[in-house]
């Protein structure tokens, strides 16, 4: 989240949408209903009526695949009816920015695409630079290649007529929404965004996410209170997860993971750290060295030294244009080239789309370790449904571990608050704690290679800092504190002098030069030599909710990023009644400062009381090497505009805003499992993915607890009295719901809260179903619906497009 | 005067104020039941809904119920109501036992709880069932015992609120003193037309369970509000049968407390 929980009650106006967040979040919704307590207005957009939909002010539904289209129709309503708010856009996003004329767009492609390779050349996406290489810009939005031109010309084909016939909306409805949440537009209003998989889950997911982000721009969302752009995650600590960087692109804090074409450490800090020729620019990923070589002497501590690189040769690298994701690694083990794998707090044979082919993939493996506290479908993938033990090599390893409150550590919330957390009760029997379990593991792994003198490439491993246990067990302070960092001599930096050992205060005092080391720079304040400041826990008594006191966030715990842009350019908050921050002339003796939420950078506003620019100011968007927030997004992999295309598996021959049907740089597989049908009469039907309040995930913790069952017990599917007239089913019954790639047992569910949408002229069915059973318990609970979805994801993350694709539903 | 005691005056004692408006049907509360009394979970079926299980039993002291309809604006509603013992002020139940099983369904005097003791045995469960408007008491298979919400009074009696009362996230679970709750029911319905022009507001004159509903009460269940007893009287009838009034409980209520004290 670019805001936070309790800022929600902030809001004038929330949409929740690509979320179900009274289901999936219940907690979250004491804020929204505290929000709505004070006037705010809630507007539920979903394919079906869920329980978030029974609270909305306005509810309306959409296909599932359509969010571009209903944004980029909400976008063109902005833009249109002058609900953009002028200043705000003018002055801190690229709107202003002029484009080169190598970009261009034309019937459903941008330029630079290769289609041999599937993949776009982004130099074309560039911006035109004046004489000392700054992007030229004109603040007053008129120039026909300034990027607020080009998005009007983009999103000027989604007239309510294509949209409504694209999504299934009807047009008033479109309209209503367009007006109610466009209404934030005004200075002092704010509305937020809470999303969640219903957004992500698509091969245009980042593009989802990127349409309302450009929302937020125009409307002047971003940095306020009650604003942002809010993930609601889907697991307690993901956010620490994804901050720490186990995915295979990055390395903790975001930084890169190093491709083999850079040999070199220079090589490597050159090419990703962006450079700025604008002085007003903070552009703080130049500091990227001094986070990359603390990372690096937080890795293999004294070994590490300039003279070779701090141990760069011995990271890993990834082979250019090769990728490792989730949907790479099932793949690749299914095409026998994995040996082992450790399924570590996970059970992809039922949360990775194409279960089939996962289960499969598993049965290639000589060895598996499954760290879990049940059993699940993985750890016993070898006995599961049409498997033959006799036929599967695989040696299945089962390590018990402990549950979150049988030990100690620290969970980063979606509003990435990390919240520090106790150890309630000891874990049963042999099980023991996910940290102590990979301590033991990394000195075995380094005993093994000391021993084994014809072992290849020893460094990496016997180069290792790995010294986290306290008494021989894993002791989560020493981690922490070695995420924060520490000086690692006797060092004086912004004239403060640090001995060796000290904890680093905060980022903006790590170094490029071996002097200091964090394990994750974005941590970098949150254990110092005041303390552990995420065991914080004091509330505050008045405000908006910001709780500077109560545990911390990074970065630097500054609660709302971006938040200099919810100032003017004299620092007055454009809401007066929710402020921010606010520039105080004379706070710090005289100096002046800002009071209020840690300000997203400490420079003083861009304007003097006088009116006369001050040149010691920074842009808001300091993330951003030219400091403007992305309206237009050069970055990504599909294109700098959002565009609708259809998901891979869709009900409808034509896209009627392009040539191009679906996502041209979207990511498919070519085994004899990857198996994809649009417009196939066997499979009719919009099939969906969702959750229940009661379970959660693939339901490895929930189906074992009685109580939870009890209330949800059965793999179900929802679908319309119309549908269900259509098919012949009842309430009740028991149905087969079937894809191109596996079929599940379901009970019919059939209610009004779906209805069937009309698309193009054509009605289309959609059902959906929740993905929390698996075949190892109970035995009439159901398996995954992940046996239906398909091996396809977004070009930019990978996550597979669980939430639509086609299938077809018959009774038993 | 009677010897017999009477269920208190509805200034004292405590209540539920139940505001369905801002339930979400997240079944925290019939869960946060089911672990404080530590109740066995009961094998359900999935039924064509996602109420489970779908009714009271003598494991199961409260149920959310679910009820779909189609709205104006030709938009669902879906509404949500957590079901639960009411604990009357002038328990039926309680009425219909006192010749046959006297101390079988007794009153505490601090909160006003309705509670089953081991004396209810000598009584025909369905006879108990039976005297119950709301259709809430349930017996045990075989044995005929009888069980129901209650108060979750170790908990109250304790300073602790409900099981219910406490995991409920949206605040549509408030418990506290009777009449601090009637405020808060009347204060929430008026803050609830706005939105809900049909909004109402049950069981003020003599339950200790108040439900806000956005829309008529047999839209959420048939025993969401009910005057009529099983055998078609009226709850106010049946008591002027036995030569009372609310009316009359209250000021006598308050002449036993003026004599006590």
């Amino acid at each position: 989240m670019t805001n936070h929980w309790i800022d929600i009650r902030n809001s004038d106006c929330i949409l929740i949408m690509g979320s179900n967040a009274a289901e999936n979040h219940p907690i979250s919704f004491k804020w929204v209903t505290e929000a709505m307590k004070r006037g705010g207005k809630l507007i539920s957009v979903d394919p079906r009526f869920t329980r978030t939909s029974s609270k909305a002010d306005f509810y309306t539904a959409l296909r599932s695949g359509t969010d571009i289209a209903f944004l980029g129709g909400m976008i063109k309503y902005i833009l249109d009816n002058n609900k953009y708010f002028k200043e705000y856009v003018a002055e801190y996003t690229n709107a202003p920015f002029i484009v080169a004329d190598s970009y261009d767009f034309k019937d459903g492609l941008f330029s630079g695409y290769d289609a041999k390779k599937r993949k776009y050349d982004k130099s074309q996406w560039a911006f035109v630079k004046d004489a000392n290489g700054v992007s030229k810009r004109d603040r007053t939005l008129q120039d026909p290649r300034c990027v607020f031109q080009l998005i009007k010309q983009h999103y000027s084909r989604y007239d309510l007529d294509k949209v409504s016939a694209t999504t299934g909306t009807p047009k008033e409805d479109l309209q209503k929404v367009y007006e109610m949440y466009s209404t934030t537009g005004q200075k002092g209003k704010a509305g937020t965004i809470m999303y969640a998989m219903g957004w992500t889950q698509h091969t245009v997911g980042v593009q989802n996410i990127r349409s309302m982000a450009i929302i937020q721009l125009l409307l002047g969302n971003m940095g306020v209170a009650g604003g942002g752009v809010n993930a609601l995650r889907g697991e307690s600590n993901v956010q620490g997860s994804t901050d720490h960087c186990i995915l295979f692109h990055i390395l903790p804090g975001y930084l890169k993971t190093p491709k083999a074409s850079l040999p070199t450490l220079a090589a490597y800090n050159k090419k990703y750290t962006p450079k700025t020729n604008d002085p007003l620019s903070a552009n703080w990923w130049g500091n990227y060295p001094k986070y990359s070589v603390s990372l690096l002497k937080s890795y293999f501590g004294d070994k590490a030294t300039k003279a070779n690189d701090f141990g760069y040769s011995w990271l890993p690298k990834l082979e250019d244009g090769k990728t490792y994701s989730w949907l790479d690694i099932f793949d690749v083990m299914y095409k026998g080239e994995f040996t082992g794998f450790f399924a570590w707090g996970q059970n992809p044979a039922g949360s990775g789309a194409n279960s089939n082919k996962t289960r499969q993939a598993l049965t290639k493996l000589d060895w598996m370790v499954n760290v879990n506290i049940f059993d699940n479908e993985t750890g016993s993938f070898w006995k599961g449904p049409g498997m033959d033990p006799k036929k599967i090599k695989t040696e299945v390893f089962m390590l018990p571990c402990a549950v979150s409150v049988e030990k100690e550590g620290s969970i980063t919330n979606s509003g990435r608050w990390m919240q520090w957390r106790y150890k309630a009760a000891n874990p049963p029997a042999e099980a023991l704690p996910d940290g102590q379990i990979l301590m033991k593991l990394g000195k075995i792994v380094q005993y093994l290679y000391k021993k084994d003198k014809n072992a290849v490439f020893p460094e990496p491993i016997l180069n290792l800092k790995w010294d986290y246990a306290t008494h021989g067990e894993f002791d989560p302070h020493k981690m922490a504190k070695e995420i924060n960092g520490y000086f690692l001599k006797d060092i004086t930096v912004k004239g403060k002098k640090f001995k060796k050992g000290d904890l680093v205060p905060s980022f903006a005092y790590l170094q490029a030069d071996g002097s200091t080391s964090s394990a994750n720079w974005l941590y970098c304040n949150s254990y110092t030599n005041k303390g552990n400041m995420a065991a914080r826990r004091k509330r505050e008594k008045s405000g908006i909710g910001l709780n500077l006191g109560w545990a911390w966030c990074w970065p630097v715990n500054r609660r709302i990023i971006y938040n200099r842009a919810s100032v003017d350019k004299y620092g007055k908050p454009w809401d007066k009644e929710h402020p921010v921050i606010a520039w105080d002339p004379k706070a710090k003796g005289g100096k002046g400062g800002w009071v209020g939420d840690v300000p997203d950078g400490g420079w003083p506003p861009m304007l003097n009381a006088d009116g006369t620019p001050n040149p010691k100011t920074k842009y808001p968007f300091i993330m951003k090497p030219e400091g403007h927030a992305h309206v237009f997004g050069p970055g990504r992999a599909d294109g700098p505009f959002p565009e609708h295309y259809e998901p891979i598996e869709c009900p409808v021959e034509k896209n009627p805003f392009s040539s191009q049907l679906v996502n041209p740089v979207a990511p498919t597989y070519s085994t004899e499992m990857d198996i994809y049908r649009s417009c196939d009469p066997r499979y009719p039907f919009i099939g969906t993915t969702y959750r229940v309040s009661e379970h959660w995930q693939t339901g490895v913790m929930t189906r074992w607890q009685p109580w939870l069952l009890e209330a949800e017990p059965q793999l179900f599917v929802e679908m319309s009295k119309e549908m269900g007239k259509l098919k012949g089913i009842n309430n009740g019954d028991k149905v087969i719901v079937e894809s191109a790639r596996g079929k599940v047992e379901a009970v019919a569910v059939v209610t009004i809260r779906l209805r069937p949408f009309q698309i193009e002229g054509n009605t289309v069915h959609q059902i959906g179903l929740p993905w929390h059973y698996g075949w190892v318990y109970p035995k009439d609970g159901g398996d995954s619906a992940n046996l239906l979805t398909p091996s396809t994801g977004d070009p930019n993350t990978r996550i597979p497009e669980t939430k639509a694709f086609m299938v077809n539903v018959r009774k038993v | 005067m009677s010897e017999r005691y009477r269920g208190g005056d509805l200034m004292s004692g405590k209540a539920f104020f139940i505001n369905t408006t801002l339930c979400t049907a997240c079944r925290g509360c019939q869960i946060a039941c089911k672990q404080w009394n530590q109740l066995p979970a009961t094998k359900t079926h999935n039924w064509g809904s996602m109420q489970n299980p779908k009714d009271l039993s003598f494991d199961t002291y409260k149920v959310v119920r679910f009820q779909e309809h189609m709205g104006s604006n030709n938009k669902p509603v879906w509404y949500f109501f957590p079901d639960q013992c009411r604990h009357c002020v002038e328990p039926p139940c309680k009425e219909a036992s006192e010749d046959d099983a006297p101390g079988g369904i007794i009153i505490d005097s601090q909160t006003g709880a309705v509670l089953y003791t081991d004396k209810l045995k000598k009584m025909k469960a369905q006879d108990v069932i039976e005297a119950c408007p709301f259709n809430i008491p349930r017996a045990k298979k075989g044995t005929g015992y009888l069980s129901k919400c209650t108060m979750c009074v170790d908990r109250v009696h304790n300073g602790l609120l409900p099981a219910c009362v406490k995991t409920c996230p949206t605040g549509a679970m408030n418990f506290g003193d009777r009449d601090k709750m009637v405020a808060l029911a009347k204060d929430s319905l008026a803050a609830a037309k706005s939105r809900f022009p049909k909004a109402t507001l049950t069981g003020l004159e003599d339950l200790r369970v108040f439900y806000l509903l956005a829309a008529e009460p047999k839209k959420y269940y048939t025993y969401a509000n009910v005057d009529v007893l099983p055998g078609g009287m009226d709850r106010k009838m049946a008591l002027r049968k036995i030569g009372r009034s609310l009316k009359d409980l209250s000021q006598e209520w308050q002449f036993i407390n003026k004599l006590a004290s």
